[in-house]
C-alpha cells in the first residue's frame, strides 16, 4: 500500500490551480470569511442564537419562515436558525480536536523517523502501513461500538486513522530538510537534536504543516458529520449539523427539506472554504521550496 | 518483478493478520458483558453463567479465543450473534451481495463519468474546461450523506423517478438496478469529482510532453496521438487514484445505506454498533477491512504492471 498511496497524495496535491478561474483571490477571501463566521458561531453561537435551540413547540411542526424565525421550524417545532447557530459548536470543535490530535502525532512521528532514520524509521513506516488498512469512518464506527456513541470516541478514532496520511507527507518533507547542509552544520556545531528539530527543522516544515492541517479539517468535518448523521456521534437533542441532516430526513420525504438542506449547506460551505484555503496554502508552501 | 510481487503479498498477509487482531482485541476491550445483554440485565444464577460461558467459549483465554475465531473466519464461520441468536455468516451472506452491488455500481459511475469528464476537460480548453473544473470542485465538496438527501429530495420526492428506499437481493436485476441508482450516485459523486480532477491534470501534463508535441508536429493525426501517447501515459495515475478511491467507498457505503434504508452490510454494521452486538460488528468490520486491503493491494499490483519502474524502484531500496 506504499507506492500507490504516495502517488495519490502526490497527484491530489497537484490539483489544478484555482488561479485559472478569474478572481481566484476572491475565492480565498470568501473562504476566510466563511471560516471566520463559522468560528464565531462555534464560540458564541449558543449566546447569539435568537431562540432556545431545544425549545419544542409541536404546534409549529415544519412551519416555514415567519417574522423572528427566518428559517422556520424543524419536525418538532424548534427554531431552525437557532439550532444551526448552536450546532456550529460541536460541528467545528470536533474536527478541530481531530486536527490537533492527528497533527501532533503526525509531526512527532514524521520528524522523529526522519531524524533517526534506520530501523526506527522502518518500524514506524511499517506500523503506519497497517494503520492505512483502516478507513477512518470504519475505525470510528468500531470505536462507537466499543466505547459507546459519542463525539469523543469518534474523534479519537478518526485522528488515529488520519495520522498515517499526515505522517507520510510530513516525513518526506522532513527528510528533505534533514539532508540539507544547515542541519549538518548545526550537528557539527554540537547543537542538540531537540534544539535542531524544534528551532530549525520544524519552522522550515511549518508552512506545509499548516496547509496539511487546513485540508485535514475539511476531511475530518465530513467524516465526523457522517458519524453524527448515522447516529453514532453527537447525540440528539443536542444540535449538530450532521445530526440535523439525519434528523431532517423524514422531513425531506414529507416535502419539508429545510432542516436537512440548511445543515448540509453549512457543512458544504465550511468544507469548501477549508479546502480552497488549504490548497492555496499548499501551493504557497510548494513555491517556497 | 517477482520480488515485488512477493513483497506485496507478504505485506498484504501481515496487514490482514494485524487488522484482524486489532478488530478482535478492540471488541475484547468493550465494557459490558454479552451475557448481560442476553439476560436483559436480570441477575443470572452462577451455574447458568458458567454454562453459558462454556457454551459461547467466554471462559477461555484471550489468545485461544482469538485463534479459534480467526480459524473459524477462514473456514467461513464468523461466530454467533448472541443477541440475534443467529450465525453471523448467514447474516453476512444475506447482505454482502447488496453492498457489493452498490459499491461496484458506484465504481462504474466513477470510472465512466469521472474519467470521461476529466478527459474532456483536459483535451478541450475554454468554457468546457472551466465547466469541468467548476462541476468537479463543487461536487468534490458534497459529502455522501448530503448528496443522499439532495438526490432523495430531487429524484425521489419531487420528480418521483426513483424509489425512496433501497432493496434486497431477492428482487430481479433491473429492479435492483432501479432501486440502487440513487444510492450509487450519492456514493459516487464526490469520488467522481476527484477522479475527474486527477484525469484532467494528468491529461494536461502528458499533452505538454515533448514526444507528444513532436508527434503532433510530424503531422500524426491528433486523435491517434491522444489515444496512443497521451491517454496511455495518463492512464497510470488515473487508474491508481480510481482504484484507491473506489476502495474507500467500501466504508462510506454504510452511511449511504443508512440514508436510503438499503439492507446491506454497512447499515447492518451501524445497527449492530448501536446495539453493541459485538459478534456482528467484528464479522462485518473484518469483511469490510479485508475487502479494502485486498482492493488496495490489487491496485498496487496493477500500478506496477502498468508502470514497471515501480517494481524496479523497489529493488533499489
Amino acid at each position: 500500500m506504499t507506492t500507490a498511496n504516495a502517488e495519490v497524495a502526490d497527484v491530489i496535491s497537484r490539483r489544478p490551480a484555482f488561479r485559472r478561474i478569474r478572481g481566484g483571490h476572491v475565492l480565498i477571501y470568501f473562504s476566510i470569511a466563511v471560516i471566520a463566521v463559522a468560528t464565531i458561531l462555534a464560540v458564541f453561537g449558543t449566546w447569539l442564537a435568537p431562540h432556545d435551540p431545544n425549545n419544542v413547540q409541536l404546534s409549529y411542526q415544519y412551519v416555514g419562515p415567519t417574522p423572528g424565525h427566518p428559517l422556520g421550524f424543524d419536525g418538532t417545532g424548534r427554531d431552525l436558525l437557532s439550532r444551526l447557530m448552536a450546532g456550529a459548536r460541536t460541528s467545528m470543535f470536533g474536527p478541530l480536536a481531530v486536527v490537533l490530535m492527528a497533527m501532533t502525532a503526525g509531526v512527532v512521528l514524521a520528524i522523529a523517523s526522519a531524524w533517526r532514520g534506520g530501523w526506527f524509521d522502518t518500524s514506524i513506516s511499517a506500523g503506519l502501513d497497517i494503520l492505512f488498512a483502516f478507513p477512518g469512518l470504519l475505525l470510528a464506527i468500531l470505536a462507537a461500538a466499543v466505547f459507546g456513541s459519542g463525539l469523543v470516541a469518534a474523534s479519537i478514532a478518526l485522528a488515529i486513522a488520519c495520522t498515517p496520511y499526515i505522517a507520510r507527507v510530513l516525513r518526506s518533507a522532513a527528510m528533505r530538510e534533514r539532508s540539507q547542509a544547515y542541519i549538518a552544520a548545526l550537528e557539527v556545531q554540537g547543537v542538540s537534536a531537540w534544539r535542531a528539530c524544534i528551532r530549525h527543522l520544524l519552522p522550515n516544515v511549518g508552512p506545509l504543516i499548516v496547509a496539511q492541517a487546513t485540508i485535514l479539517f475539511g476531511y475530518a468535518m465530513v467524516d465526523l458529520a457522517a458519524i453524527s448523521f448515522v447516529g453514532l456521534g453527537v447525540q440528539p437533542p443536542q444540535p449538530d449539523w450532521g445530526v440535523m441532516v439525519g434528523q431532517g430526513e423524514p422531513g425531506v420525504l414529507q416535502g419539508y427539506p429545510a432542516e436537512s438542506l440548511s445543515a448540509g449547506l453549512c457543512i458544504v460551505l465550511v468544507v469548501v472554504a477549508f479546502n480552497l484555503l488549504g490548497e492555496r496554502l499548499a501551493e504557497r508552501a510548494e513555491e517556497r521550496r | 518483478m517477482t520480488r515485488f510481487l512477493l513483497r506485496r503479498g507478504v505485506m498484504m498477509v501481515v496487514t490482514l493478520f494485524a487488522s484482524s487482531f486489532v478488530i478482535y482485541a478492540a471488541m475484547y476491550l468493550a465494557p459490558g458483558n454479552p451475557l448481560a445483554a442476553l439476560a436483559g440485565n436480570r441477575p443470572l444464577p452462577p451455574d447458568a453463567v458458567a454454562a453459558l460461558e462454556a457454551r459461547y467459549h467466554l471462559n477461555e483465554p484471550f489468545f485461544q479465543r482469538y485463534w479459534e475465531w480467526l480459524t473459524g473466519v477462514l473456514h467461513g464461520n464468523f461466530g454467533y450473534s448472541i443477541i440475534l441468536k443467529q450465525n453471523v455468516s448467514t447474516l453476512i451472506g444475506e447482505r454482502i451481495g447488496t453492498t457489493a452491488f452498490l459499491v461496484c455500481y458506484a465504481g462504474l459511475i466513477i470510472l465512466v463519468l469521472g474519467i470521461g469528464l476529466g478527459i474532456v476537460g483536459g483535451l478541450r480548453h475554454g468554457a468546457v474546461d472551466t465547466g469541468v473544473i467548476l462541476v468537479s470542485t463543487v461536487s468534490a465538496a458534497i459529502p455522501a450523506f448530503v448528496a443522499s438527501i439532495i438526490l432523495l429530495l430531487v429524484f425521489a420526492v419531487n420528480l418521483r423517478w426513483f424509489p425512496v428506499t433501497g432493496t434486497n437481493m431477492t428482487s430481479s436485476f433491473p429492479n435492483r438496478l432501479w432501486h440502487l441508482t440513487l444510492p450509487a450516485f450519492a456514493l459516487a459523486i464526490a469520488t467522481m469529482a476527484v477522479v475527474a480532477r486527477v484525469t484532467r491534470a494528468s491529461v494536461r501534463e502528458e499533452q505538454r510532453k515533448e514526444h507528444v508535441q513532436t508527434a503532433i508536429s510530424r503531422g500524426i493525426p491528433y486523435h491517434y496521438v491522444v489515444r496512443r501517447h497521451v491517454l496511455r501515459n495518463a492512464a497510470i495515475p488515473i487508474l491508481t487514484v480510481s482504484g484507491l478511491t473506489i476502495a474507500s467507498l467500501i466504508a462510506i457505503s454504510a452511511v449511504v445505506e443508512r440514508a436510503f434504508n438499503v439492507t446491506g452490510l454497512g447499515s447492518y454494521l451501524l445497527q449492530a454498533a448501536n446495539y453493541g452486538d459485538m459478534a456482528v460488528v467484528q464479522g462485518i468490520s473484518l469483511v469490510l477491512v479485508f475487502a479494502f486491503i485486498i482492493t488496495n493491494t490489487l491496485v498496487d499490483l496493477l500500478y506496477a504492471v502498468l508502470d514497471p519502474r515501480v517494481a524496479l524502484g523497489e529493488k533499489a531500496i
